[in-house]
């Protein structure tokens, strides 16, 4: 038997995930697995209730991101019930998405994956949160954040009906309309939301783009992967988080599919490993080929960075420059007349920031567009077609909501891919390749080896919460040192 | 100066939508953080269930416990925090009766892995490959935990002090709990239930009642309801008659049927049969007398038609809690 290390849980993440990595005799990694020990089973529980539920009911699968879910079964709604929303509806969804965006981008950079840099990677456990972050930069900026989360999640709750968990979508439209004075407030939030992210770019400037250390973390070779990526574009090959279709790059930045999100199952397929709830999803073409790079492996990512890597450009002022600049700094060249993807998986961060500001210059143009007070929200429909998919980008990746009914629209047959699921596969690289870079470099009784070894996932924000509609919780971080007897020798632990 | 009490935020089964709640406090976290040492929340800090286990019993003044219980790991945190904590709070819908997670009490374990792993629209699975407890991998064993059959309560594993309804429950509501803890005021009878209140959401809703009946239900896509009247009496199931006051009527205020989330109110075990007695007075089927019996069922199930989900509409966020607990 093979001495091994168990790195459960990962932290700071939604939703249960474990590590386990094998070591060799010498010392070096023989493999490693991210494991996902949680299933809860929306796809079956979720078959007997009517289809119109599904917006309220599949916002449970994640208290994080229920707007995501919320506007993918709504979206699904629309095919399913045969029916196109008035164009008012169409932007009333995409304003409170924009809204959505602004905030949940905000989390993960000051709360979840953000502590590692702007406290640092090597501070004390007890340092690498939140307050932390306030600690570090200010009680004034930590009151902006704050101030930050609070004006988006009134204006969520404005027009979805609640703070979390969101009630407004209906097949056909949006059940609440925008009134004046309503629009005048979000307007202003939109304004304060660019100079906020404006603002938190700056930061990742001087804190780790101007910090040599981490610069390296961000541009050196420990977090690069050459994959595939996807990501919703419009009808410009633009950026869009509410509607377009899918666009596959391929690791030289070349398009290698489009397609409308109904047809997801003749691109995508999805893999079981006997040892993970978490299904893995690979495209079909390139086929499954293991966990590994390259043109020739189905392994794809659909992350910010990913997005970014498939958008000709961003449709906003504000972003699009800071996107220029973003590519200027990795010198990312045109290969068949598309630019290069950057493959620094830690230039995540970076990507999610600039998609934060997006999201805000989006929230403005919508805001103040003259038919967003339009009373005509709802489209009745007249059928029910028995199929419904629809897709969104999910902070965290592509996702899709696919249903089936019978003739009465009582739901047969659920299935949901979600924004983490796309990346399990490159998650699993990601663990892998940091465990043997740094465990290779003989550091690996400290704790803040293991840190930098979840901050390979981190960086894709993963809600396996999601990914497995699975349940959060947090089980202590145990790493066993055993000797090949399989006998621990040496334990720590890290726990919640 | 003193010593703070101690404060705790644990997940088991849940979405994590409780803890952005208690975030969505927003400036109060910082009127909590002066009062309260915050000693564990997973989502937020990196304290350790090892620091929590070397913490004396009952050193931990609150624990807002949040999540169903549906594997070992969950019974085990929830014993553990029961005993570290004076008082234990069965925080948010999950805990207090299973909520969205016990919807799967009506179906079975290996339904689930069915679904999900052999019968799925993308799946590319040939050999019929399903998750195991225990894997041989070329390197050594990979273990994955069993998941539970039935959905459990905190209650049902534990003893639970205080209940806190809603799916999540709402930040004004938790900051008057937690407000009356800073100020030391008296609590309701161990048992009983904070930050809801003692009637139902039809108290909270701003729509008019007008003692209308309807003849049949209608489904929420097929009509635009009136903005000013009672959608309940519009024939849309709304769930506000059988579910307890405490969210301020937040669905029916975009137009949108209360669903339930807060709940059965104060004194009532079984959402759903309250919700049957409600629909008593709200349903009619029009004349009947010198109906054959079997003209009268005809007539009846035609009504039952309009209502397609008895179980996943009554009991939503209830099921685990409810007499039916779960099917078979």
């Amino acid at each position: 038997m093979k001495k091994r290390v168990s790195i459960n849980p990962i932290t700071r993440l939604e939703g249960h995930g474990k590590i386990e990595i094998f070591l060799n005799d010498d010392g070096s990694v023989a493999n490693a697995y991210l494991q996902v020990p949680e299933l809860r089973g929306f796809e079956q529980f979720c078959v007997g209730r009517p289809a119109e539920e599904m917006p309220v009911i599949t916002n449970r699968i994640c208290g994080v991101c229920p707007e995501a879910h919320h506007m993918a079964s709504t979206k699904a709604l629309d095919r399913l019930f045969g029916v196109d929303p008035p164009g008012a509806a169409k932007k009333l969804r995409e304003l409170f998405y924009s809204a959505f965006y602004v905030t949940d981008h905000t989390t993960h950079f000051y709360a979840l994956g953000g502590p590692d840099f702007i406290v640092g990677p090597d501070a004390p456990p007890a340092e690498r949160n939140i307050l932390g972050v306030v600690r570090k930069v200010g009680l004034d900026i930590g009151k902006e954040v704050i101030d930050c989360r609070a004006r988006n999640h009134h204006i969520i709750r404005m027009l979805g009906g609640r703070e979390i968990h969101p009630a407004a979508g209906v097949p056909g439209g949006w059940s609440k309309s925008l009134s004046e004075s309503e629009r005048i407030q979000i307007e202003a939030a939109a304004r304060k939301n660019i100079e906020f992210a404006l603002f938190s770019l700056q930061i990742f400037d001087k804190l780790v783009w101007n910090n040599g250390a981490f610069r390296e973390l961000v541009t050196g070779g420990t977090f690069l992967h050459r994959t595939y990526y996807m990501g919703t574009v419009d009808g410009e090959n633009r950026l869009n988080f509410y509607d377009g279709r899918i666009r596959v790059v391929d690791p030289d930045g070349r398009e290698f599919l489009q397609y409308d999100a109904a047809d997801y199952s003749s691109h995508i397929a999805e893999r079981v490993e006997p040892w993970s709830y978490l299904k893995f999803p690979f495209l079909r073409k390139p086929g499954w080929k293991g966990f590994v790079d390259g043109a020739g492996s189905g392994v794809y990512c659909a992350t910010p960075l990913a997005r970014l890597n498939v958008s000709d450009r961003l449709a906003t002022p504000l972003a699009q420059e800071h996107f220029e600049k973003f590519c200027e700094a990795f010198g990312t060249k045109a290969a068949g007349g598309r630019r290069a993807p950057v493959h620094h998986r830690m230039a995540t961060h970076w990507a999610r920031l600039i998609e934060l500001l997006y999201a805000a210059e989006r929230m403005l143009e919508l805001a103040t567009d003259p038919e967003i007070t339009s009373p005509d929200v709802r489209t009745i429909p007249r059928e029910v077609t028995g199929v419904g998919i629809g897709a969104v980008e999910a902070p965290r990746g592509t996702l899709i909501h696919h249903y089936v009914t019978d003739a009465k629209g009582i739901l047969q047959k659920v299935n949901l891919i979600v924004g983490t699921t796309n990346n399990h596969a490159a998650i699993s690289m990601s663990i892998r390749k940091a465990a043997e870079e740094l465990i290779r470099r003989g550091q690996m009784v400290e704790e803040t080896v293991l840190n930098r070894i979840e901050m390979a996932f981190r960086l894709y924000d993963p809600c396996l919460s999601c990914a497995t509609h699975a349940l959060p919780g947090t089980m202590p971080l145990i790493v066993n040192f055993c000797d090949p007897a399989g006998d621990v020798v040496r334990s720590f632990r890290r726990d919640g | 100066m003193p010593e703070k009490p101690k404060l705790s935020v644990y997940w088991a089964s849940s979405c994590g939508g409780c803890e952005i709640a208690v975030v969505n406090l927003h400036e109060k976290l910082l009127e909590v953080d002066r009062n309260f040492d915050f000693v564990f929340c997973p989502c937020l800090l990196d304290t350790k269930v090892a620091d929590v286990e070397a913490m004396a019993d009952g050193s931990i003044a609150v624990t807002f416990f949040n999540g169903a219980i549906r594997t070992a790991e969950n019974e085990e945190m929830a014993r553990l925090l029961r005993r570290k904590s004076r008082l234990l709070i069965a925080f948010g819908a999950c805990s207090v009766a299973g909520s969205i997670p016990a919807l799967s009490n009506l179906h079975s374990r290996e339904s689930h892995l069915r679904t999900n792993f052999l019968d799925s629209p993308a799946l590319d699975n040939p050999d019929g490959v399903v998750p195991q407890t225990r894997t041989l991998v070329p390197e050594g064993a990979l273990e994955l935990p069993a998941f539970f059959d039935t959905v459990k309560t905190l209650a049902q594993v534990v003893d639970v002090d205080y209940f806190v309804p809603g799916c999540p429950p709402e930040p004004h509501q938790i900051w008057n709990i937690v407000a009356a803890v800073i100020e030391g005021k008296p609590l309701p009878a161990q048992g009983g239930r904070l930050g809801a209140g003692p009637s139902s959401v039809c108290v909270e809703c701003s729509r008019k009642k007008e003692d209308k009946t309807v003849g049949r239900f209608y489904r929420t896509w097929e009509l635009i309801p009136d903005a000013s009247r009672c959608l309940l009496e519009q024939g849309l199931l709304c769930m506000g008659m059988a579910t307890s006051q405490g969210c301020g009527a937040l669905c029916p205020a975009v137009n949108m049927p209360c669903t339930g989330c807060y709940g059965p109110p104060e004194g009532v075990r079984d959402q759903g049969a309250k919700m049957i007695s409600a629909l008593g007075s709200v349903l009619d089927i029009g004349p009947y007398k010198g109906m054959t019996e079997a003209e009268l069922v005809a007539k009846t199930d035609a009504v039952l038609d309009s209502l397609p989900d008895l179980a996943g509409g009554f009991y939503r966020y209830s099921m685990a809690g409810s007499a039916l607990r779960r099917s078979r």
